[in-house]
């Protein structure tokens, strides 16, 4: 899933000090799984900056709502006859849903409420991690399910560096060396053989590196 | 033991600790509370074995909240005893009676107050 973190309250009330009508949106997916823009966490933000605007003397209307998403049309139209009422819309979602609000929204100012990390996992309930970084070539069938784009932090694609000691990485020691896991998982599966295997230069196009992407898909548009 | 203790308290008993919302810590101060605490087993003494563990993080959670809004986080606590201890209960409801005479009153009090007039 897509793991954001909350943004600190005081950058959220430098975004959102100058209007008098704010909707708090939050989104029932990613975000609420990684306890970041869920409908809890609109519900104390709400309650936060209600009691800021009440201590400053100021009358601001704080409502809430929680889209099911808020990357995909159907959802955000739930808001399209009401939206009208408010200045700004706080929007708790990954930066894939403020930007999609924003395009559908275009003259309302549609501000983001968390900073939006990375593919990751929850490895315990407080924990995220990365994962995969889309890089749109998938290679996991011959890593043994290990990413070496995303977890090795050279991203090598053939084995270890030589800076791989104990099982941990030489640029940072909290972390696993990638190639290990994957030498250990590959062993595991009895499939040492793909170790051998040269993994040839990859295809980067496909990688955000090349600009922003597309997947269209003809056999289900309409 | 008809031991003394503030009568500015209001006392709402929930099951376990680990039943308090952030929410309903955050949304006492909105309505005008001047402090809030939360009272819980002893740690790793909780009946329900890790609620007012959870309890405590939010109590925390809510006191970077209010003192980043201007409230004051020393306004919400979290005390740890047993039920039997009595004598303790009374000290802390003295002890956070004291500490929110010293704090003030709630400042969206009068911010209300001022609004009406």
């Amino acid at each position: 899933m897509i793991v954001a973190d909350k943004k600190p309250i005081e950058e959220i009330i430098e975004e959102v000090k100058d209007y008098t009508s704010i909707l708090i949106a939050g989104c029932n997916e990613c975000v609420t799984v990684c306890e970041a823009g869920g409908k809890k966490e609109v519900g104390v933000l709400a309650s936060a900056l209600r009691m800021y605007f009440m201590n400053q003397g100021k009358d601001v209307k704080i409502d809430e709502v929680t889209l099911e998403r808020q990357c995909d049309h159907e959802y955000l139209e739930e808001i399209r006859n009401n939206i009208d009422q408010y200045d700004a819309v706080l929007s708790l979602a990954c930066g894939v849903g403020v930007q999609f609000m924003a395009e559908k929204y275009f003259n309302k100012p549609i501000l983001p409420g968390v900073n939006t990390c990375f593919l990751g996992v929850t490895e315990e309930r407080g924990v995220w991690t990365e994962r995969c970084q889309a890089c749109g070539q998938c290679i996991l069938a011959s890593t043994g399910g290990i990413c070496p784009v995303s977890r090795c932090a050279k991203r090598l694609l053939n084995g270890p560096c030589g800076g791989s000691s104990s099982g941990k990485c030489e640029i940072n020691p909290d972390l696993d060396c990638a190639w290990q896991l994957i030498v250990d998982r590959l062993k595991e599966l009895d499939r040492l053989d793909d170790y051998e295997k040269l993994t040839p230069i990859k295809d980067w196009s496909t990688d955000r590196a090349g600009g922003p992407r597309k997947v269209v898909r003809e056999d289900v548009k309409l | 033991m008809r031991l003394q203790y503030p009568d500015t308290i209001r006392v709402i008993r929930v099951p376990c600790t680990g039943k308090v919302d952030i929410l309903h810590l955050l949304r006492a101060f909105e309505k005008g509370a001047d402090g809030v605490y939360v009272v819980g087993c002893m740690e790793g003494d909780c009946r329900f074995n890790q609620g007012n563990l959870r309890a405590r993080k939010r109590v925390e959670q809510a006191q970077v909240i209010l003192e980043a809004i201007g409230i004051g986080g020393d306004r919400v606590q979290m005390y740890n005893l047993s039920s039997g201890e009595g004598t303790k209960f009374a000290a802390y409801a003295v002890e956070m009676t004291e500490r929110i005479r010293k704090l003030g009153p709630n400042p969206l009090k009068s911010a209300k107050r001022r609004k009406a007039a």
